[in-house]
């Protein structure tokens, strides 16, 4: 029983987050926390299980949140009808990227990534049916309750939550399915699993559109939060390096690490925003540069291999604990 | 051939010629580690940075600025090579991307921090006026940013394929255990390799800066731009590059005068794309 008693406490304690902590900055807080933790779940499943760094993901947010924003913009439907446009759009976009490259060196794969989100960022600025530069908004007011248009994060807080746990029972499927076997076969060498008949390509392919399909319902979920979209906020970059940089702190490859990563870092640049201002936006992300060039320098595991690494550990003697040099007493 | 079209295409093959002698630093790296250097347009635009400082600091163009951002490029080079580099490129691949993009954000939001998000430019005539040539007219500083930049490239091209350090280097790229055993260190030849490869960044750099627009995230257009000449031109390859430069700016000023002006990255990404799609190997390169 007593395996069961953390996770309990930790899943009580999410649930009863917004309720303790209830002012509007925390319960948003809390909103945005598990958005960035669905999205770095989502790259995690390519990045993480598959080993295949994509830059450019944020391509697939704006999938999912311009699909959303312009189902009520063009439509006047629901933003949630747009969602499995979204996805049908992102998935296509991961095949286009996925198919030439995957073949290839890693690098061409991260290169194509870039690249291809550059592209789109730029079309979609210079597009008018998209709103160009000034983006697409969702409902301002709610005309029923299927318009997801909520003042309070709170309900936001648990619908994300469901998504959350979803995407996180979708990969803890998907790596214990054959096609989990072969993604980790893939890892510890390509060649050795193509040589004995693991479809390495495809099971890459299918990892990223996967993962492209779960990063725009993220994406649309949060056009819904801020109520709009727009090329910076849907398309930009920086989206893409949050996201990469969440899961590679908490731990690329494992189940729990982007929720650790989102949890770490969501509340640091809030924080930073509300204390420094503008002038924080820079600097917030020199430190992200720094934390992502120090953990591939160091600790390409992550924070939670570091953990698992020290808890491992405290069961040993002595001389193993003070062979490592750590103070972490046992 | 009309006349306009004439002068966008050698305006293209000018900036072309900076293209590849920053992308002929990629390359090298990349050809003799495998490792992809995702900082490597942020480099670029250190190196224009530096000229400006240089500028607002001494009033001196890019005569004295060209030579100091090589210097401080080439440092910075062996710098990353010595605290990055050298470990992450036996490791995973993740460390590696991760490693060299993070170094990216690091440096392009220092500047951003420390500058501001604002354009800032040098002064235009900074290096004096225009030249007409036939009835073609070219901005000094154009015609010097391109014609440096095609020389050095050459000059690069020599190094490593007529000197005894090229030999070693290229010796080391092949198989740097056996390198060893001739007694050639990787270790020094790598560092050499990265203090080239991002001197080159930066001379690049101060050479543009005299008409390009400097800002802090110009870096990742300019990394884009190398990746794609890179992929085109054939990894490892100067010559390569070289080329691919060249039609890459044609290209793309082509595109900007034909199609407009906010058309013309549009084109190079996806020709990239397309790239990859159909040739990944490159114009002229093997697998």
């Amino acid at each position: 029983m007593r395996r069961y008693l953390w996770p309990c406490v930790v899943l009580a304690l999410v649930i009863a987050y917004p309720l303790v902590l209830s002012t509007p900055f925390q319960q948003r807080l809390g909103a945005l926390v598990l958005l960035y933790a669905i999205a770095a779940s989502a790259w995690n499943v390519v990045g993480g299980y598959a080993g295949q760094v994509s830059v450019g993901h944020v391509v697939f947010f704006g999938c999912g949140a311009y699909a959303a924003m312009g189902a009520y913009t063009h439509f006047a439907l629901s933003p949630l009808v747009g969602i499995p446009a979204g996805i049908v759009l992102a998935v296509a976009i991961a095949a286009i990227v996925g198919v030439p490259t995957l073949r290839l060196s890693g690098h061409y794969f991260s290169m194509a990534t870039i690249a291809v989100a550059e592209l789109v960022r730029l079309v979609v600025t210079n597009t008018d049916y998209l709103g160009a530069a000034v983006g697409l908004s969702g409902p301002t007011v709610p005309r029923n309750m299927f318009d997801l248009s909520f003042i309070s994060a709170l309900p936001y807080y648990y619908l994300f939550l469901a998504v959350l746990s979803i995407t996180l029972l979708i990969t803890w499927a998907m790596t214990n399915s054959r096609m989990g076997y072969y993604l980790r076969a893939i890892k510890d060498s390509e060649r050795a699993a193509r040589s004995l008949g693991a479809p390495t390509s495809r099971t890459k392919l299918y990892a990223f559109m996967l993962s492209a399909g779960l990063t725009s319902v993220a994406g649309a979920l949060y056009a819904m939060l801020v109520g709009f979209v727009d090329p910076e906020s849907g398309l930009g970059i920086l989206i893409s390096v949050k996201i990469l940089i969440m899961a590679a702190l908490g731990g690329a490859g494992l189940l729990f690490g982007p929720l650790v990563g989102a949890a770490i870092l969501v509340p640091l640049e809030e924080i930073s925003n509300s204390l420094l201002g503008g002038k924080g936006a820079g600097l917030t992300f020199v430190v992200y540069g720094a934390i992502i060039l120090l953990i591939a320098r160091f600790q390409p595991g992550g924070i939670l291999t570091l953990v698992k690494r020290l808890w491992d550990r405290r069961g040993k003697p002595e001389k193993a604990v003070v062979a490592a040099g750590a103070g972490h007493a046992p | 051939m009309s006349f306009v079209l004439v002068q966008v295409i050698v305006g293209g093959l000018l900036l072309g010629a900076v293209y590849a002698l920053f992308s002929s630093g990629l390359t090298l790296v990349w050809g003799m580690m495998n490792i992809v250097n995702f900082a490597h347009g942020d480099f670029v635009m250190l190196g224009m940075y530096v000229a400006y400082v240089v500028f607002t600091l001494f009033g001196v163009g890019p005569l004295a600025g060209a030579p100091l951002a090589t210097l401080v490029l080439a440092t910075l080079g062996i710098v990353v090579y010595f605290g990055l580099i050298r470990d992450i490129m036996k490791g995973p691949m993740l460390a590696q991307i991760l490693g060299t993009f993070g170094l990216a954000l690091l440096l392009r939001y220092s500047v951003f921090w420390w500058f501001g998000a604002n354009f800032l430019s040098l002064p235009q005539n900074i290096v004096g006026g225009t030249f007409a040539f036939w009835g073609l007219r070219i901005e000094a500083s154009r015609l010097l940013a391109g014609v440096v930049a095609l020389l050095v490239t050459l000059g690069l091209h020599l190094l490593l394929t007529r000197t005894s350090l090229g030999s070693k280097m290229l010796a080391v790229a092949e198989d740097a255990t056996a390198a060893q055993l001739m007694g050639i260190r990787p270790d020094t030849m790598q560092a050499v390799a990265w203090a080239i490869a991002a001197g080159a960044t930066g001379l690049a750099g101060a050479l543009i800066a005299t008409f390009f627009y400097i800002v802090p995230t110009v870096g990742e257009t300019l990394g884009i731009v190398a990746f794609v000449t890179v992929s085109l031109g054939g990894f490892g390859s100067v010559p390569g590059a070289l080329v691919a430069g060249l039609l890459i700016g044609v290209i793309e000023s082509l595109s900007g005068y034909l199609i407009g002006a906010v058309y013309k990255d549009i084109v190079v990404y996806a020709l990239f794309l397309s790239f990859l799609w159909f040739r990944p190997q490159g114009l002229m390169g093997k697998t």
